[in-house]
């Protein structure tokens, strides 16, 4: 097939071929895929877009076929991106997320692509924001996207996905105190995995703690702006929201009502913790449950809405920021950044002066493409 | 930029162990392909539903069991069904010499057998890609 070939239509009728060219061509920036994403830009924004992160072998993959598996159960197509680390030395990589999953390849309704992060940083590829948009586009009903899973500088998935998932398993050590440090701003469910392994109680009360600590003090996190939402529809119309089905139960519904920790806390809400044993299926159903369960609490508050213009504000942010760097790196604009730095380093202008001039030039060029 | 060579590396067949197919995705992905390791036991229809929905350039199979007269070319034929004449496809693995011309003839591009080094394999990927690099 020849990337010409590659239509909108093709990714639209369920065409694995074509949807998987895109985003090779999304992959290495071809400016030919942009005709293609301009005309899928249409039917996207339907898909629920889930991110499972956490640890290196804390069972992400595993996981991520056994909820694939359930969500086909539910009727749903599924797409999944699954990501890992690039050789920094070689450029080279070895996806291997795919082996945990070859037993839906040959179902239509799912389709699995790995992506080598090629040097991005965040724990995503560069590649991830738009092969997402494709998919959507494409009809699958959920996106899954697997991080790398290197901890803390997961930062990338939660502009992405609608809901996060935050895996943690028992045994891992020091490792769990990183995890603990960007827990609170990752997470929007919470999965404790192994739990066939010795001291997932624990993990699990760990994580509960820490979740209450974080909403106790206040803390900025990925959940409180929900709960706020929820709470202020809660006062709205005075009953509890239709993302909770047993509002009373501290095992169902979109969120746990625990006991309060302090005097004035009679209704604190942490995000729900979820055991699972990937391996053979345990909990599963529950953890669909709950991403399913804040799916609907984001698209009753209208935080669903919210959520992805702030991350759609950011992703605009960084693409606009990748342009002027493209521009900048182009042998015309070298040059002018050489006389720049003479004129500096002759003391004609002074380097604020010099940075002025610059931005002067650019938006001139722009404007002049832009008319032309 | 030079464009990233994909590589699907998959087991075919019930062999119990998948050492030697490790040690030709690690010798790739040094070489600086990206590999999508599929596991054991693949059947030839996983294979060709991963090697699509992967866009890769390059399927590379080993089998040790002896069913590669069987399982190699069911691989080309369902390439062909799909309509995927740009991937280069090679074998490997423990394959009787009087084999070869039957394997070549069905579309495997190349023939590896035990002890082959692995930067012959590298090189005749990166000559023999059907998709210009
Ligand atoms: N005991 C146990 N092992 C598991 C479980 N889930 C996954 N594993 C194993 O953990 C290892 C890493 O799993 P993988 O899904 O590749 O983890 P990832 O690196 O986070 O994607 C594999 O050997 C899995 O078989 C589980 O629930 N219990
Ligand atoms: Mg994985």
């Amino acid at each position: 097939m020849d990337d010409s070939a590659v239509s909108a239509e093709r990714v639209r009728s369920g065409d694995a071929r074509a949807a998987a060219r895109l985003i090779s061509m999304i992959e290495r920036e071809d400016p030919s895929r942009l005709a293609v994403l301009k005309a899928l830009h249409a039917y996207g924004g339907k898909a629920h877009v889930v991110g499972i992160t956490g640890p290196p072998g804390a069972g992400k993959s595993t996981l991520t076929d056994k909820l694939v598996g359930d969500l086909r159960g539910r009727g749903r197509r599924v797409a999944v991106i699954a990501v890992d680390p690039s050789s920094p030395f070689t450029g080279g990589a070895i996806l291997g997320d795919r082996i945990r999953m070859q037993r839906h390849a040959t179902d239509d309704g799912v389709y699995i692509r790995s992506l080598a992060t090629r040097g991005h940083l965040g724990g995503l590829s560069r590649a991830a924001g738009e092969a997402v948009r494709v998919l959507d586009a494409a009809g699958y009903d959920d996106v899954i996207i697997e991080t790398v899973g290197v901890g803390q500088s997961e930062v990338d998935i939660v502009r992405i996905a609608d809901t996060v998932v935050l895996v943690s398993v028992p045994g891992l050590g020091d490792d769990i105190q990183a995890i603990k440090a960007g827990v609170m701003e990752i997470g929007d469910v919470f999965c404790v995995n192994k739990a066939d392994k010795d001291g997932a109680e624990r993990v699990v009360r760990e994580i509960r703690a820490m979740l209450e600590t974080a909403v106790l003090n206040g803390a900025a996190t990925r959940f409180t702006p929900l709960f706020e939402a929820r709470s202020a529809l809660r006062g709205a119309d005075g009953s509890a929201p239709a993302a909770t089905p047993n509002p009373g139960s501290t095992e169902q519904g979109a969120f746990h009502h625990i006991a309060a920790q302090a005097p004035g806390h009679p209704n604190l809400e942490i995000p729900p913790v979820v055991t699972t044993v990937a391996e053979t299926g345990e909990g599963i159903a529950r953890l669909v449950d709950e991403i399913k369960a804040h799916e609907a609490a984001l698209a009753a508050t209208g935080f669903l809405r919210s959520r992805r213009e702030a991350n759609l504000a950011w992703e605009l942010g960084r693409g606009a920021a990748q342009r002027v760097l493209s521009e900048l790196e182009r042998d015309e604009s070298r040059e002018a950044l050489t006389e720049l730095a003479r004129s500096v380093l002759d003391r004609d202008i002074d380097y604020y002066d010099a940075l002025d001039a610059l931005e002067d030039a650019m938006t001139r060029t722009r404007r002049a493409v832009t008319t032309a | 930029m030079e464009r990233t060579i994909r590589v699907l590396v998959a087991k075919p067949g019930l062999d119990g162990h998948d050492r030697g197919a490790k040690v030709i995705a690690r010798a790739l992905r040094d070489a600086g392909m990206e590999v999508i390791y599929t596991g054991l036991r693949q059947t030839p229809e996983q294979i060709v539903s991963a090697a699509v929905q992967e866009d890769v350039d390059v399927v590379a199979m080993s089998i040790l069991s002896g069913a590669h007269n069987h399982l190699f070319p069911r691989v080309t034929e369902l390439l062909k069904e799909k309509g995927v004449d740009d991937m280069l496809v090679i074998g490997g693995g423990v394959i009787p010499d009087d084999d070869i011309p039957g394997l070549k003839a069905a579309g495997i591009a190349a023939v590896f057998t035990p002890g082959s080094p692995t930067g012959d394999i590298i090189e005749f990927i990166k000559k023999n890609l059907k998709r210009k690099a």
